[in-house]
């Protein structure tokens, strides 16, 4: 951005009451005391009434996570975490459900109100049985985990129907343990990572989706993350398993109250897509970033990755990152399947004192794969965001094309923006091509729109939608419009 | 991370070396390497390179007097590959020492040999990275050249050649120094060839006044089974222009790594090169750009040809300093693969911390393009001949980019040598 001084003075007097999901609900909670070993470990799992090899595979997690090291390859900087400062369970008290929306928890309904949610959907959510009838066949199923816990799922019958398994992984291992033990953990190895291992280690819940062979899922699946207890970290685990020619979208959106302490979140997500299947999956992630002075705010630390293990499956990712006060998060496709398609399209906002490290990996193993990364980077304020990519070409994916293009955007002249790709190449017929640019918005454009009437903000909102739009477009409707509003109010004051 | 326990692999073969000297920047150096050790993969600047095969090298000082014979005949070599003959300037370092006999220095420049206690002035960290770092313990001589205000010193050849007597493996580090004073001119030639097991890490210090011009361009020719570890630090001041160019043919295991400043406006870098590389050759070329300085260039195209189970590396920086408003900076890095056992690693990275900048970067990997390879076909040429045009037309991109013709010359000799070579 070209150091106007208004809009440099806006940044400075910017709130934080910009941060519009920074509420905070009051309801009993069922808290695990602080600090992590093996009896934590046995302690979550007996709560959550697991089978013996869960818990073996938690203490295998457990006891490889305490041989790894933090990675500090990223470009981000922290305070050493206290791992055994943090709650590592936190649930909503249990009692019987209820019959109407009257006797739920009223701060549980006040939560869901501000998500924005549909009163039906709430009273689903809630747990309410509805009169036979009363349900209008509705767009989008909505799992919400709460803190660590899935509190509901809705639309449950017509997925049934469908033959969709779509309920929470705790659910998930009581009544498919066949499909969870088969699948958990062979993307994301319990040892792939120091984050992963943790998750694996200590994960409370999650979402559970398999979608049988040839079947195409009746309505998008989403997820609502939500950090609420103090102290809390949030170890979901999501696991989607698309069999032979059966396809799915996913949406996944996360917020969290606003807090002085940082709070840990540390997900993993599991993708599996079998011949012809193909999986969408959309992230809005908007937890709260910290105040003006980078003080709170949630540590995003994700491992996210597909197996294309099919013929001609296809994984796409999409995301929209405007919060947390440091992400590091690199959703990957691994493209086994002969023909495989990977996808990644990403929109990183930071502002303020926010670090992002986020980008993909696409690893081509298989003949004629293809690969496409689109990543928009905007930086304002004393923000850092750099995008980090690894696309790698394994010997036997003869044929294999990759695409990339990340563009950068400054805004201010105290933030950085950086774009580190690695490229690796094994296979002489495969074709790997990047691209990059980094500049500031364009006085030309901005001088275009003013002209014509428009705000310096509405014209800088105009550009800087202009420049997510490859992105944006991949997004279904119900998360382009709320993307498109939260790019305009995460960089609210820093444009003017 | 536990500060006692190396990262890397140890480097006590280095460290033990009872020659050292005991200056300050060497003592640094050394309980940098002591710490760091030989960097093996993992540690993010040696990503794709590992000298953990160095460690296991019992790698002695190299010997100041060798035979004629292989000398004459390996600088023989090198007036063939540059095309720069007896009567050009030159100096000549054998095994890391200046060599009088066979030099021919120019008279208009301020020119002395030796290296040493230099070391502890010249301002550049002995602990910075792993290459500088070994220099520092062991440089024993090296070329100390300055170009005088407003001097146009013409064509230098700067010539290298290793040799090693028996067959145990030696190890030499000539630290060169080349200034170039206001509104001086300098074009260097660089080349290095040898024979047998050896280790030649050379440094150069280089550092272009307001206005002076110093075109680098270096000629990596080593022996099969040399181990060529360069590391440039240059400093470009206004409207200077730094040119430089490595073009990496020979060696087992190299890396060139270069650190480019850009510290008043209008200064201009050019960072290129071309790695052609065969059999098991790795090769490595890093650098880190630094725009320091508003309103200032870097330009920087580097190319890959790979065939056999060789290995390219590139690792190219460019970091713009907050201070470094409107600077225009691009990256180029291409990769050709000929055979299916070759790889490519290639990092190229923007750092940028100034908002009113033009930065890109570009890159592509593959194998040749099958359409144009059709095209030539097409109109009668045959394979061999179509493949080798276009593989030569994919280098001339990236040599053309250098603008002093007798350097640009050289570069399209000593390619046409190689491709000779292999073609053969």
């Amino acid at each position: 951005m070209p150091a106007v001084a208004e809009t440099r003075k806006t940044v400075e007097t910017l709130g934080q009451n910009t941060y519009k999901w920074g509420f905070e609900t009051d309801i009993e909670m069922d808290i695990a005391p602080k600090g992590l070993n093996e009896d934590t470990i046995r302690l979550i799992s007996s709560r959550k009434q697991e089978p013996q090899w869960l818990l073996e595979w938690r203490l295998k997690a457990y006891r490889s996570w305490l041989e790894m090291r933090e990675p500090t390859w990223a470009k981000v900087h922290y305070p050493p975490i206290d791992y055994q400062d943090v709650h590592y369970y936190a649930a909503p008290r249990k009692k019987p459900g209820p019959k109407s929306l009257d006797e739920v928890d009223p701060e549980l309904l006040r939560t869901y109100e501000k998500l924005g949610i549909p009163l039906h959907e709430q009273a689903m959510l809630a747990g309410v049985e509805l009169p036979e009838g009363q349900e209008a066949r509705p767009p989008v199923a909505v799992d919400a985990v709460f803190d660590s816990v899935s509190v509901a799922t809705t639309f449950r019958k017509t997925l049934q129907e469908a033959g969709v398994i779509f309920c929470p992984i705790s659910e998930a291992v009581r009544d498919h343990p066949e499909l969870v033990r088969k699948y958990l953990g062979s993307v994301v190895p319990v040892t792939d990572n120091f984050y992963a291992a943790l998750n694996a280690a200590v994960f409370t819940d999650g979402s559970f989706v398999y979608v049988p062979k040839g079947v195409r899922c009746p309505m998008e699946l989403s997820t609502y993350f939500r950090i609420n207890a103090r102290n809390t970290g949030q170890f979901e685990r999501t696991l989607i398993v698309v069999e032979e020619g059966a396809s799915v979208s996913y949406l996944e959106g996360c917020t969290a109250p606003m807090r002085d302490e940082n709070q840990l979140h540390a997900a993993v997500v599991e993708l599996v897509a079998m011949d012809d299947a193909s999986i969408k999956y959309s992230t809005v992630q908007n937890w709260y970033p910290g105040d003006e002075n980078g003080k709170g705010g949630i540590y995003n630390f994700v491992t996210k990755r597909g197996a294309c293990r099919g013929a001609r499956s296809k994984i796409s990712w999409t995301q929209v990152e405007t919060g947390s006060a440091i992400t590091w998060k690199y959703p990957s496709c691994i493209l086994q399947g002969e023909g495989s398609v990977g996808e990644f399209y990403s929109v990183a906002v930071t502002n303020n004192h926010q670090q992002a490290d986020t980008g993909t990996k696409m690893i081509h193993i298989g003949r004629n794969t293809r690969s496409t990364i689109i990543a928009k980077t905007i930086s304002a304020g004393h923000s850092d965001s750099t995008y980090r990519g690894l696309v790698r070409m394994m010997p036997k994916a003869s044929g294999s094309r990759n695409f990339t293009q990340c563009d950068s955007l400054l805004i201010g002249d105290q933030c950085g923006a950086h774009t580190v790709p690695y490229i690796e190449s094994r296979n002489m017929s495969a074709r790997v091509e990047h691209e990059a640019t980094t500049s500031k918005i364009s006085e030309d454009q901005l001088f275009y729109c003013r002209q014509r009437g428009l705000s310096e903000e509405d014209a800088v909102g105009l550009i800087v939608n202009g420049f997510c739009k490859d992105v944006l477009k991949e997004l279904p409707m119900e998360f382009a419009v709320e993307a498109q509003k939260l790019l305009q109010i995460s960089l609210e004051g820093s444009v003017g | 991370m536990n500060a006692l326990t190396p990262v890397g692999v140890n480097a006590s073969a280095f460290l033990d070396r009872d020659d050292g000297l005991a200056g300050a920047s060497q003592r640094k150096a050394a309980e940098f390497l002591r710490h760091a050790g030989l960097p093996r993969a993992g540690v993010e600047a040696w990503k794709y390179t590992t000298l953990r095969t160095l460690a296991d090298v019992p790698f002695a000082t190299a010997p100041r007097n060798v035979n004629d014979g292989p000398v004459d005949t390996l600088l023989a070599e090198i007036e063939t590959i540059s095309g720069l003959g007896a009567g050009a300037n030159r100096a000549v370092f054998v095994n890391g020492y200046f060599d009088a006999a066979r030099s021919r220095l120019p008279a208009n420049v301020r020119i002395s040999t030796g290296a040493g206690a230099d070391v502890a002035e010249d301002g550049i960290d002995p602990a910075g990275d792993v290459t500088t770092a070994l220099n520092t313990l062991l440089a024993r001589d090296g070329l100390d050249l300055v170009v005088p205000e407003g001097v146009d010193a013409g064509c230098l050849l700067l010539v290298s050649i290793g040799i090693t007597a028996d067959d145990a493996p030696v190890s030499f580090h000539p630290r060169h120094r080349i200034v170039v004073e206001k509104g001086g001119r300098l074009a260097v030639l660089d080349a290095s060839v040898g024979q047998g097991h050896y280790l030649h890490n050379p440094l150069y210090d280089i550092a272009v006044a307001d206005k002076g011009y110093l075109s680098h361009a270096r000629i990596q020719a080593e022996g099969a089974l040399a181990v060529h570890l360069a590391v440039s630090h240059a400093h470009v001041a206004a409207d200077g222009v730094y040119d430089s160019f490595t073009l990496t043919l020979g060696g087992n295991l190299s890396r060139h790594e270069v650190h480019a400043g850009l510290t008043r406006s209008g200064a201009h870098v050019h960072v290129n090169g071309a790695q052609l590389l065969t059999g098991r050759q790795h090769g490595d070329l890093t650098s880190v750009i630094t725009h320091a300085a508003p309103g200032c260039v870097s330009r920087q195209t580097v190319k890959n040809v790979l065939s056999d189970q060789a290995r390219g590396v590139f690792q190219g920086k460019i970091l713009v300093e907050r201070v470094a408003q409107q600077t225009d900076g691009y990256q180029m890095n291409q990769a050709l693969l000929l055979s299916d056992g070759a790889e490519i690693d290639a990092k190229p990275e923007l750092e940028i911390y100034a908002d009113d900048v033009k930065c890109s970067h570009g890159a592509t990997v593959g194998a040749l393009d099958d359409d144009q390879l059709f095209y030539l076909r097409s109109r009668g040429i045959p394979d061999d001949v179509a493949r080798s045009m276009l593989i030569r037309a994919f280098l001339h991109d990236v040599v053309d980019e250098v603008a002093d013709l007798r350097l640009k010359d050289s570069l399209n000799l000593a390619v046409e040598a190689w491709w000779k070579r292999e073609a053969a």
